[in-house]
């Protein structure tokens, strides 16, 4: 497997394109869950639901594709910062696939199953069980703002590596360009 | 007595009242019996059920054209497994359970189908509007019960059933699946 300074053309796009659904998909969340009963309501809990199943599906097809494509090499830092931001992009991975894994689980309980883009139905994971649901749904917010805290440190560790240690830590994940060697 | 059993008992002579005078004494066995709405909202279906509801059927296989049917349920315990919802449902622009508590439909009229099978015909009454229906009905015998299986779709528009900006996320078809056992 071939090593570059930059990341591939799919994996920024997959990177960014996750990174725009988390934020649309949190955002949206975070808002209609104290919402009383209205149309809105609904159409939101929908749209959500779309962002989740995509992002799940974006996350499965990311891992697959950094298994297959060994990630450019890090810059040079503290070796507990390797470990973190290693440890990090991991415990990312495993977050953008169980929260909306979770969020799925908890529709099925709840008895409101999961249209995809009001076309597809996906099937349910667990039946109706409204205790269960619960439970599922506490989960599903636990993950979420882990997501979103863990992001937050993610993006500023980024930054910071861009802005006081003046490295190429966030232009390897900026840099569009087909696979080549001349950023070295 | 204590207050339990006087308000139980309270509620099964309302209960046995109105059935009565509309068909005679109830022999639905509720507990085993089943009323189930299906409505789809943002193309999402989604399941509700009717936990409080009565009435009888009269149906002899040998004379399927004399067979009555009159089921009444109370708009009350519509239940779709979530607090907020079933409390947004009980509301005035929804079944509007204070001002009208029960629905029912009493047949008019049997046409026997094949064996088993036969058409109702009668009038659904929900929300203070009547609509006369036909409905296909399967009976199973089943030892010394009686299954009566069927459904039946109505429209929310007809019964006022949600105000108009539920219009684009809830469907106006509404199917109502039941299964009685006698």
């Amino acid at each position: 497997v071939e090593q570059r300074a930059h990341y591939t053309r799919t994996a920024v796009a997959l990177h960014w394109l996750i990174s725009l659904f988390i934020a649309t998909g949190f955002t949206i969340g975070a808002y209609m869950a104290d919402m009383h009963v209205s149309p809105l309501k609904v159409r939101l809990f929908a749209y959500h639901k779309w962002i989740g199943i995509t992002i799940l599906g974006l996350a499965v097809l990311r891992l697959i594709w950094r298994l297959m494509h060994r990630p450019p090499p890090d810059e040079p830092m503290p070796a507990w910062q390797r470990v973190a931001a290693h440890g990090a992009h991991w415990l990312l991975y495993a977050l953008l696939i169980a929260t909306p894994l979770c969020g799925w689980l908890y529709s099925s309980a709840a008895g409101f199953p999961v249209v995809y883009l009001k076309l597809f139905q996906l099937p349910d994971l667990v039946s109706k069980n409204e205790a269960l649901a619960k439970v599922l749904v506490e989960v599903h917010g636990f993950l979420a703002w882990t997501l979103l805290w863990v992001v937050v440190l993610h993006a500023a560790a980024a930054l910071k590596h861009h802005f006081f240690d003046r490295d190429r830590t966030l232009r390897r994940m900026l840099t569009w360009r087909a696979p080549d060697m001349r950023d070295r | 007595m204590n207050r339990n059993a006087l308000t139980l008992i309270g509620t099964l002579t309302v209960a046995t009242a109105f059935v009565a005078t509309a068909a005679g004494d109830p022999t639905i066995n509720a507990a085993k019996s089943t009323i189930v709405v299906t409505f789809k909202q943002e193309n999402v279906p989604v399941n509700a059920s009717f936990k409080s509801f009565n009435g009888r059927v009269d149906y002899d296989p040998a004379k399927p054209n004399a067979s009555k049917a009159a089921i009444e349920l109370e708009t009350g315990s519509f239940d779709m497994g979530s607090a907020d919802y079933n409390s947004e449902v009980k509301k005035k622009n929804w079944l509007d359970s204070g001002t009208y508590p029960k629905a029912s439909f009493i047949s008019t009229s049997v046409k026997p189908g094949a064996a088993g099978h036969f058409d109702a015909t009668g009038t659904l009454t929900l929300k203070g509007k009547s609509q006369t229906l036909t409905v296909p009905v399967t009976a199973t015998q089943n030892g010394t019960t009686t299954v009566f299986e069927g459904s039946l779709e109505i429209s929310r528009a007809y019964f006022g059933l949600g105000d108009a900006e539920w219009k684009d996320v809830v469907d106006d078809k509404v199917r109502i699946r039941f299964h009685l056992v006698e």
